[in-house]
Formats: C-alpha cells, structure tokens, sequence
C-alpha cells in the first residue's frame, strides 16, 4: 500500500487532488481511498487530505502518520510545520515552489519543487498550482498514469475545466520529466 | 456499475433510486452533501420528489411525520445537534409506526463545538424505537439505505430505520462503490402502501390520548416487532443478496471469530482498521478476531451470545460514553453475558470521540491491555496536560 499525505489551504483544492487521483487509480482497476482531514472550515485556513493506493481492497480507516509521498500545495505551510515529518525513507515531496529552498529534510526523501502557480497561472489566469502538481507525481512517482489523470478530471468536471486542468497535468508531467528525469 | 464516489454522493444516489416521494432537508454538517446533492437531482430532473427546505430540523422531521402519514415514501437526514432537535419527533414517528429512513452522518455533541465524527448523536436516540443500523464503507451506506426502506416499509415492521454512518471518516470520503441499477432496485423494493392513512376522503386520527389503559401496549408492541423484525432481517438479507448479487451481513459480521481468543467489538468504519490489526497479529501467531455490530437497535441478543459464548477474552470499543455510567455498547455485552453458563471477560473501552483518531497502535493497544484486569471504561489516547487543564473548569 501506499500512502501520500497533501498539504495545502482550504480553497486551494487539497481535496479535488486526493479525489482525482484516487479516480485516476480506480479507472486503471486498482484500489484507492481519498479522504480530507478538516481543520476549522474556513478559506485559508491549514488542511490536509489522504489518499492511499493498494492493489487489494483497503479498510484502514485512521489517518496517514508516514507518508510514502506528500504534496504541498501550498510552500507557506512550512514556515511553522515540518510537512515531512513522518515520511517513510525511500519517500519523496513535490512543493509548490519555483525552486528549492532549505528545508530540515530527513535522510532518504527526495524533495522535488514545481512551479506550479507559475505554471497554472498561464493556463488558469491564476495561482491554482495542485493539479500541476498531481502531474510532477504522476511523473515521477509512477503510481499513476497521466492518461489516467486525464481520464478522472473528465470523468469528474464540465469539459473547459478538464481541458484546462488537462493542460496543467501535462505541464507537471513534462516539467518534472525535464528538470529531474533522469 | 462501479464509481469512484463520496459516500455523501454515494448515498444521495441509493435514495434517488428509492423514488422517495418527499425529502426534507435542513443543514448541518457533516450530513449537508447528500441533501445537496438530492436537491441537485430534484433541479436536474432526474428526481421527481416534493423536496422541502425548512426552517429547522424540528420541522424537517415533521415535514417527514405529515408526508408518511399520508402514505408517502419519505427521507430526511441529520447529525449532531440537528438529530437532536429532531428527537422529539422522531420519537413520535416510532410511536406513531411510519417507516421513516432517516442517515445520520454521526457526529460528536457539543459542547464544545465539535463539528466532528463520533456516534454519541445516534446513541441519544437509542431508545426512540428507531432500528439502529451501522455502516463501516461506503459500499455498507449504499447497500442498507436500499434495505433500510424494504425494511422499514414492510407491513409487519413499519419502524423507522436509521442508517448511521461514520461523518468525515466516510460522508466525506471517496472509494469505490457499485451503485445498483434501477432495475433492480424496482425488483427489491416495492411500492410503498401504508394500510391506515390520512386521507381527506377517509378521514382517521393519529397518535391520539392512550391513557393508562392502553399505552403499555404500544410500548410492548414496538419491543415485539423489534424482535420479530430479526426473522424479516434475515429473510431480507437474502432477497437482496438475490436480486443485487452481493452478499450482506444484517446483525453484525464475525471476522476470524472461530478459534480467537480475544475478541474487539466495535462499530462503523473503525471495523475496518480493526480487521487489519487482526491479520497483522494473525500473522504473527496470535489468536485474535472482531466483531462489527450492525444492527443495534433491535439488539441480537441470542446470535451474539452464540457467535461469542467461547471467547475468554471481549473488549468492546464504544465511541459514545454514557456520561457517569460507561460505554453503552460495553452495557448491553456485559449485560448479554450475566447469568450465563459461558461468560467470556468483558472489558469496555471509549475512544474516538470528536474524532480523535483510533490508530492501528491503539487497535493492538487494546488487545495487548486485555491480558490484564477487566476494564470497565478506559479512554484511549488521552492527553494529559490537556486533561488537567479540562479538569479545571469541573
């Protein structure tokens, strides 16, 4: 089973990511579980979502304490919390930020920045940098297709939202296949 | 079919394939999805239903007695502080046997304000008359709202039925389900006729003065169709099982129960987490099972003590807590066992509640604390310096 852990704000679509990528594994026969945590529920405020990825149906209902994988939506969220706390060995991060910065990072996890508002905002109009990172994981984590990804977003949205967010996938995608592919 | 679905979805799409000919809907979260997303089928077209936005939940659930009473199939849903405002009704509902469906999206009560997932809402209508029953997926919420309605609509039953599903931990989560096809649903639940109804043509009063003369028997009346009601249970299990080809636990669902030596019953999506617990610790030569009670309300109290009379070891995890008394699931096994000629040791644990989260640590937490003294109320996962701090204000 794996496990990936999304950071981000309310309104900044934490739970429209885990939703779509658990559609994504589901669409290509696999099992998935997509679940927010909610703090108080208010715009801006810290959130987190889950989702877990297995090849057998899975029944676990507790939250996720080790991550094999965390998105973060959101690169403010680091300035009071170590987002990678917990995070199995082997693990790695995609951030939302145009370049790495120094972050207290464990042995073993590989960080890897996006620029996804600056990506997003060329096709959106606006900072709107998760699904540009659910591309960058498809990428790199291989846990999921892009045409997958692809396929969820349309099964999910009216067709100018998925033509749009399948822009933003592909942008991750290739992003993350240029910079860090090796 | 197989979709990919909230379980709030989930359930707004099992009650639109019931055709309820009313739905009143008052908000309260973590219920507010499937009211929405009702209301969204009602705007599309694609359900056709007298759907009622009310000023509260008192009226929602009156909105829901009228309607019934009138014959109608009918649906409300609630949690929390809501289900409570509703209770007055509720009760009258049961007394007055119209076979309401009714989720509840389980959610802590305040105060504080916890907009949270725990079962203490449902619990506080434990004694309505209502038949309990308890989910543990999505999958679960879909498939007892199809059998929910069968149920409570059968001429020898007419209870309400309340479908209790875990707020946050599966309203709001996403998994994959099957959602049956119309079809079938026609096939499994028939046309609703309610025999004694209001009708301007005919017209009859309802829950009218029982003095001390007649009250009693309606008392007992409701606690013997609880009873019968497990026969028409099991019946049902299998008519569903026939028409939508799954197969479904009704009263509760014995997991590595045969040779187990310590047994956790619990309730709602927490079953899930026990379960894996259980294979780890299978798998490491430890004789442990569980039990995830269903159906609640009636209480099965023989195929309990059946399925359960040889294990030495209970520990039943309530997340509800009947404040200065215990754990009221811990109550009834306690009391299941009393007098009998096998009586395993019964321990009674509270955790959950506000959503604090049950871990896989805590799950074997409870297993390993079983080897000790019993137990009658032990909290998990306290914080101690919070604690102290709570304290204070008593």
């Amino acid at each position: 089973m794996k496990e990936i852990s999304i950071h981000a704000r309310a309104g900044q679509g934490a739970i429209t990511v885990a939703a779509l990528l658990g559609t994504a594994v589901f669409l290509e026969g696999r099992y998935a579980l997509a679940f927010p945590h909610f703090g108080a529920a208010r715009m801006g405020a810290p959130m987190n979502s889950f989702v877990r990825i297995n090849e057998r149906p899975i029944r676990i209902r507790s939250q996720i304490y080790e991550p094999d994988y965390i998105l973060v939506v959101d690169s403010t969220l680091m300035r009071g919390f170590n987002v990678f706390q917990g995070m199995k060995k082997g693990g790695a991060a995609y951030i939302n930020q145009p370049e790495l910065k120094a972050a207290p990072v464990q042995e073993g996890i590989k960080v890897y920045s996006i620029p996804g508002d600056e990506l997003s905002s060329k096709i959106f109009g606006k900072p709107m940098g998760n699904t540009v990172l659910l591309g960058a994981f498809s990428a790199g984590s291989g846990e999921v297709a892009l045409e997958s990804l692809e396929k969820a977003v349309e099964e999910k949205f009216p067709e100018k939202i998925a033509r749009l967010n399948k822009e933003a996938f592909r942008e991750g995608h290739n992003y993350f296949t240029e910079k860090y592919a090796l | 079919m197989k979709h990919f679905l909230e379980g709030s979805i989930a359930v707004a799409e099992a009650v639109k394939l019931c055709r309820p000919g009313v739905i009143s809907a008052y908000p309260i979260t973590p219920q507010t999805h499937i009211v929405e997303k009702l209301a969204d089928f009602v705007a599309n077209g694609e359900l056709n239903t007298e759907f009622l936005n009310v000023e509260s939940e008192h009226s929602a659930a009156s909105v829901v007695l009228g309607s019934l009473a009138a014959g109608v199939r009918s649906y409300t849903a609630s949690s929390s502080q809501g289900l409570l405002l509703m209770s007055e009704v509720l009760y009258n509902i049961a007394g007055l046997r119209l076979p309401l469906v009714i989720t509840c999206a389980n959610r802590a009560i305040s105060a504080p304000l916890s907009i949270w997932n725990d079962q203490q809402d449902s619990e506080a209508l434990r004694d309505a008359g209502l038949i309990q029953l308890y989910v543990e997926s999505i999958q679960e919420a879909v498939d007892y709202h199809l059998y929910a309605f069968r149920l409570a609509e059968d001429p020898r039953v007419l209870l309400p039925v309340m479908v209790c599903m875990d707020g946050f931990v599966l309203t709001h989560a996403y998994e994959a389900v099957d959602i049956p096809q119309q079809e079938n649903v026609d096939a499994f639940l028939p046309e609703f006729k309610l025999q004694e109804k209001l009708d301007t043509k005919e017209p009859i009063s309802m829950g009218v003065v029982a003095d001390a003369r007649f009250y009693m028997e309606t008392r007992y009346a409701i606690q013997e169709t609880m009873r019968e009601a497990q026969i028409i249970m099991k019946e049902m299990k299998h008519e569903f099982e026939k028409v939508f080809e799954r197969e479904i636990y009704v009263f509760f669902e014995p997991y590595c129960l045969e040779d187990a030596e310590k047994v956790i019953i619990s309730r709602g999506s927490v079953a899930g987490t026990v379960k894996d617990v259980v294979d780890e610790m299978r798998k490491e030569g430890k004789k442990v099972g569980a039990l995830k009670l269903i159906s609640y309300r009636p209480f099965p109290a023989e195929k309990l003590y059946e399925a359960l009379k040889g294990v030495p070891e209970v520990a039943v995890l309530d997340r509800a807590i009947s404040l200065g008394g215990f754990g009221p699931m811990y109550t009834e096994f306690k009391a299941l066992f009393q007098g009998k000629e096998k009586s395993p040791k019964v321990s009674g644990f509270i955790g959950g509640l506000g959503q604090r989260d049950i871990t896989k640590d805590n799950i074997r937490e409870i297993y390993e604390k079983l080897e000790g003294n019993e137990v009658s109320c032990h909290f998990l996962n306290l914080n101690q310096e919070y604690l102290m701090q709570a304290r204070r204000y008593t």
